[in-house]
């Protein structure tokens, strides 16, 4: 375990350094952000005096290091756009993706891990079709249109809920539907088809055979061998939702970190990139770890193995 | 072939799926000579037509109405499933070439190749993805080359570790053993004996990647990353219509309603042939 444990930590370690990495080369390729911060009509000289100041014209390799060294300190720089250190700018906006994420992510389970026991254990019926062609449908429409095409219903021909924005618990809840109905989609299929396989399995019916309570078989012996792959996929699910933030906090023009990120790419805003998608990247990789974790004390396997 | 097609046409689902997927490649092929209205050229005089079904076929219908330019949505709708086709394929295709390509060099070397490169799997799977291709799009600009690159460097990881998996099995069979006994070369076993022989899982995940990197697609353009105005896309058909969505519904439904149906049907054909070509999946159906 100590060992599986160790390999999980040196590669969440890497996989940081590498988003950190990609982040800096790629965001040196996107513009100067000497030419942009200079007023309007600014001469050469001005330009220059700026790029001097921000360390812009020292080696490439060198400004690397130094913002490696800055970035472990919890420097990420002062964002051009809102003239403050842009990880105040990124973490103070990271409450509002948080808590949506988290929201879906809660509901989206429940809802695809109850139509997905539902879908399994009523094999044949009516209720395991509706089950699957909502999924299916569910996963195959993308959420931003999701989210606008509700949007039209419930704000614009029935009035009842606000457009896009944030302040009341309103707010939260088309975001939050069209999200759920991404997380439970997946789930659903993943756990019915999970399930199915584990009722298959002969410790099940030898679990029944010897008496004990229908009850009793699916929590201990199905749903609990079931839940491992769901585990793995509510770890993919919950990257997903916070990569996923860019698009949906544009589309419902909610404060998080995903809008923040597309206006500094925008406005070519370096240190709030790097702050937002070295954050986003970090929490990424966090919760999988927890899920590798996880699934090593759901499977005893694997931490052996 | 014949036990393919007859199981194909016993499923509804498949068969359904490979139906619209077949009509949407046809589509897309077909559209310049559909004689349909131009769909970049605007017109002041009909803008933001509703959608009208009568006199479908007369020349100047709009049977999904018209965009804030005055623009067939429907023409639209043809012309933009040729780049989202275009860029999608050219990514499964890219993505999938380089992923079973190390898949098997993974496979078949062992070892600290091996290590290396399931190493660097599992760390890009544990990287945000979607965000990493908005910004390098947004650096290295959205033309359909650098598309089709970035879209393929989020997939050719799913190809690589499931690919690996069957070369191990496959290295110690019978066929290769003979063929490394006559003498065969490195290169040769690679492409002549495993290539072949992997070739189905590689055909059932880039059926879903296909999927995946449909919506990847329409979400980059969505943000003003896909291809660049005047050539028609999905997603910016959607951010552009977003606008409109008090006084012109249609604008922004369909577009979407196309993203939805092209990627349901790939989706059911990638379930079908996973199951058809994995009987111990298939049972669970």
């Amino acid at each position: 375990m100590t060992r599986y444990l160790l390999t999980k930590l040196i590669e969440a370690f890497i996989a940081i350094w590498g988003v950190v990495t990609i982040v800096f080369f790629v965001s040196r390729i996107l513009g100067d952000p000497a030419v942009l911060l200079v007023p309007v009509g600014a001469g050469q000289q001005e330009i220059d005096n700026l790029r001097t100041a921000l360390g812009l014209d020292r080696p490439l390799l060198e400004q690397y290091f130094q913002s490696l060294f800055s970035m472990l300190k919890g420097d990420f720089g002062i964002s051009f756009q809102h003239t403050r250190p842009a990880l105040d700018v990124v973490l103070e906006r990271m409450p509002a993706t948080a808590s949506l994420a988290g929201l879906a992510l809660l509901f989206g389970t429940l809802i695809g891990a109850a139509a997905g026991a539902i879908a399994a254990l009523m094999r044949g019926t009516v209720a395991e079709l509706i089950v699957m062609v909502a999924a299916l449908l569910g996963q195959a429409t993308p959420t931003f249109w999701l989210g606008i095409m509700l949007i039209l219903l419930f704000s614009v021909e029935l009035g009842l809920l606000p457009t896009g924005g944030s302040g009341t618990w309103l707010h939260y809840i088309l975001p939050g539907l069209t999200l759920s109905v991404f997380v439970s989609a997946s789930i659903a299929r993943l756990l019915r088809s999970s399930l199915l396989d584990i009722m298959r399995e002969d410790y099940v019916r030898t679990a029944r055979s010897k008496g004990l309570m229908p009850r009793t078989v699916f929590f201990w012996h199905i749903a609990r061998n079931a839940l491992i792959p769901v585990v793995t996929m509510i770890g993919i699910i919950a990257g997903e939702l916070l990569g996923g933030s860019v698009v949906i906090e544009t589309v419902f023009a909610w404060p998080g970190v995903g809008r923040v990120i597309v206006q500094g790419i925008q406005a070519q805003d370096f240190p709030v990139i790097q702050a937002g998608v070295t954050l986003v990247a970090a929490i990424f990789v966090f919760v999988n770890l927890l899920v590798d974790l996880l699934y090593g004390v759901l499977d005893p396997r694997i931490r052996r193995g | 072939m014949k036990s393919f097609l007859s199981a194909l046409l016993r499923s509804r689902a498949g068969l359904f799926g490979f139906v619209l997927v077949m009509l949407f490649v046809a589509g897309a092929i077909l559209a310049p000579y559909l004689g349909l209205a131009s769909p970049i050229r605007s017109s002041l005089t009909s803008r933001m037509v509703a959608p009208t079904w009568t006199g479908l076929f007369s020349p100047g219908a709009h049977p999904l109405g018209t965009d804030e330019l005055g623009r067939d949505i429907l023409s639209r709708i043809l012309y933009g499933s040729r780049t989202t086709l275009l860029i999608a394929a050219g990514a499964v295709i890219l993505g999938g070439a380089v992923g079973t390509l190390l898949g098997i060099i993974a496979g078949y070397y062992r070892g600290i190749v091996d290590r290396i490169l399931m190493r660097v799997v599992d760390i890009q799977l544990a990287l945000p993805l979607m965000l990493l291709a908005l910004l390098v799009v947004a650096a290295v600009g959205a033309s359909t080359q650098n598309l089709v690159i970035v879209l393929a460097l989020t997939s050719w990881l799913r190809y690589a570790r499931i690919i690996r998996g069957q070369v191990l099995a496959l290295r110690e069979r019978e066929f290769i053993l003979s063929a490394h006994a006559i003498g065969a070369g490195t290169w040769r076993i690679m492409i002549k004996h495993l290539l072949p022989n992997v070739m189905t899982p590689v055909l059932v995940i880039a059926t879903l990647e296909l999927a995946r990197i449909i919506i990847m697609d329409a979400a980059l353009s969505f943000l003003g990353l896909g291809v660049q105005p005047p050539s028609p896309s999905w997603g910016r058909m959607l951010a552009d219509g977003r606008v409109y969505i008090t006084t012109a519904w249609w604008i922004v439904t369909f577009p979407g309603l196309a993203i939805l149906l092209t990627v349901l049907s790939v989706n059911l054909l990638g379930d079908w042939l996973r199951d058809y070509f994995d009987p111990k999946l298939r049972t669970a159906r």
